[in-house]
């Protein structure tokens, strides 16, 4: 028996994994933002920030924030030496002419054709879709980042959104805290499972059509 | 080069009339023209529509509230126009409630209207919000194989944008993220009042250097007058 404990250190360190020098990634607000903690010393990616910046850098020491130097959440950040900043329109047509490599964001459904809904419970809650719709459209790569399971227990991957779609068929790889997917004809393909969780346990607690991918192995951290 | 006026805030914000649409740079309040702000909170202007980035921080229980966010709270606006709005409790109570209405816009989308309006253009294509919510009600045109919605140019009233330093004749820069969308809405507006830290000499910024020629803004205000 299994017990399911959410785990989001475990997707940033995986999520962090698919960079190589060079890369250009955005990081949307809350767990993806600690994709940027687990990139290995080795690799140096380069981080665009919607609201007008590549070369993000780490949090300012304290008492050394800027007024008119934020992320995309409005928190205090530093640029790196080499960085740029840029107007809105600018920074999307980074995003949406297809010069960001990889865009890490956070869901509140995704589904088995790669649909994403993030933006908006209607009647209930809604923050709106910020940058999020360009980002999706334009990335090279889109990556779902989630806990596998609500805390109702309820599974995030899902056959169809039942939400309003932040993103029509745009997602190609999901990353939980249980395992990494592909999206693909239709289907989540397991490429990678995260023990203790298994193959067995990750098709018993999907609402999703799985394919475990030949070669599907274990991945330690 | 001719000198732009240099007003105070309150003058400023007797400048923008009941049912105007009023576009205001910042993100999360990073890069807003403050002081015109609360200038304009204080003369009680209503029925406005906001084209802005997203309406802000209001979270008075931190003692984090930024840009727009006063304004919302006055009810200032009947409608905006904006990317975001989960910063801001107030705007949802609004939209909820039917007090304001809101149309959200993909922030990328949001940025081209605006350029658009600035550039002389009639809207974009873009392929973002194709399959969502965003496409109801627009023109789908397809370019090759590709689909996009055609986006209307969305032009404003009066554009208050805030830039760190400005000269005599109007030439703005701005600094690091505080520059966001307020080059796009000083093109984008019938007038363009622009709040500065520091005003120097015709001739004191770099041609080089200058984010907004001149041409584009009508008064400056200092943000510590």
């Amino acid at each position: 028996m299994i017990e399911y404990v959410e785990n989001k250190e475990v997707i940033a360190k995986r999520i962090a994994r698919f960079f190589k020098t060079g890369d250009v990634v955005n990081l949307g607000i809350g767990l993806p933002t600690l994709v940027g903690n687990y990139v290995p010393a080795e690799v140096t990616v380069i981080l665009q920030s919607e609201n007008g910046l590549i070369g993000l850098g780490p949090a300012p020491a304290p008492g050394a924030a800027d007024k008119d130097l934020t992320n995309a959440g409005a928190a205090p950040v530093t640029i790196l030496p080499g960085g740029a900043f840029f107007d809105s329109a600018t920074s999307f047509g980074i995003i949406r002419g297809g010069h960001v490599d990889y865009t890490v964001l956070g869901v509140l459904e995704v589904d088995q054709d790669g649909n994403l809904a993030n933006y908006k419970i209607p009647g209930k809650m809604v923050p709106g879709m910020g940058g999020a719709m360009d980002l999706t459209t334009g990335s090279r790569v889109v990556i779902a980042a989630t806990t596998h399971l609500e805390k109702s227990g309820a599974s995030k991957l899902k056959r169809r959104c039942a939400l309003p779609l932040t993103a029509a068929r745009e997602v190609d790889i999901v990353v939980t805290d249980v395992g990494f997917f592909e999206v693909m004809g239709g289907k989540f393909h397991l490429i990678e499972y995260f023990p203790p969780y298994t193959p067995e346990w990750i098709q018993a607690h999907t609402d999703a059509d799985i394919v475990v991918r030949e070669g599907c192995a274990a991945c330690e951290f | 080069m001719v000198s732009k006026p240099v007003i105070s805030a309150a003058e400023a914000a007797a400048m923008v009339r009941p049912g105007q649409v009023v576009q205001v740079g910042g993100f999360l309040g990073c890069g807003s023209p403050d002081a015109v702000l609360a200038a304009l909170a204080s003369a009680g202007v209503g029925g406005l529509t906001l084209v802005c980035n997203d309406t802000a921080v209001l979270d008075e229980k931190n003692g984090r509230v930024t840009g727009v966010a006063p304004l919302v709270k006055a009810k200032a606006f009947s409608k905006v126009v904006v990317s975001h709005i989960g910063t801001n409790p107030e705007t949802q109570r609004q939209m909820n409630a039917g007090e304001t209405e809101v149309e959200l816009v993909p922030q990328g989308t949001l940025a081209e209207r605006v350029r658009a309006a600035g550039a002389g253009l009639g809207g974009v294509l873009t392929p973002t919000g194709v399959g969502t919510e965003v496409e109801k009600g627009k023109q789908k045109l397809l370019v090759g194989d590709k689909a996009y919605l055609l986006e209307e140019a969305l032009p404003g009233d009066v554009a208050l944008v805030k830039a760190k330093k400005a000269d005599k004749a109007g030439n703005l820069v701005y600094a690091k993220t505080a520059r966001n969308f307020n080059p796009l809405m000083a093109t984008a507006c019938k007038l363009v009042i622009a709040e500065v830290e520091e005003l120097v000499e015709i001739g004191a910024i770099d041609p080089d250097q200058v984010h907004t020629p001149s041409i584009f803004v009508d008064y400056l205000v200092l943000s510590k007058a």
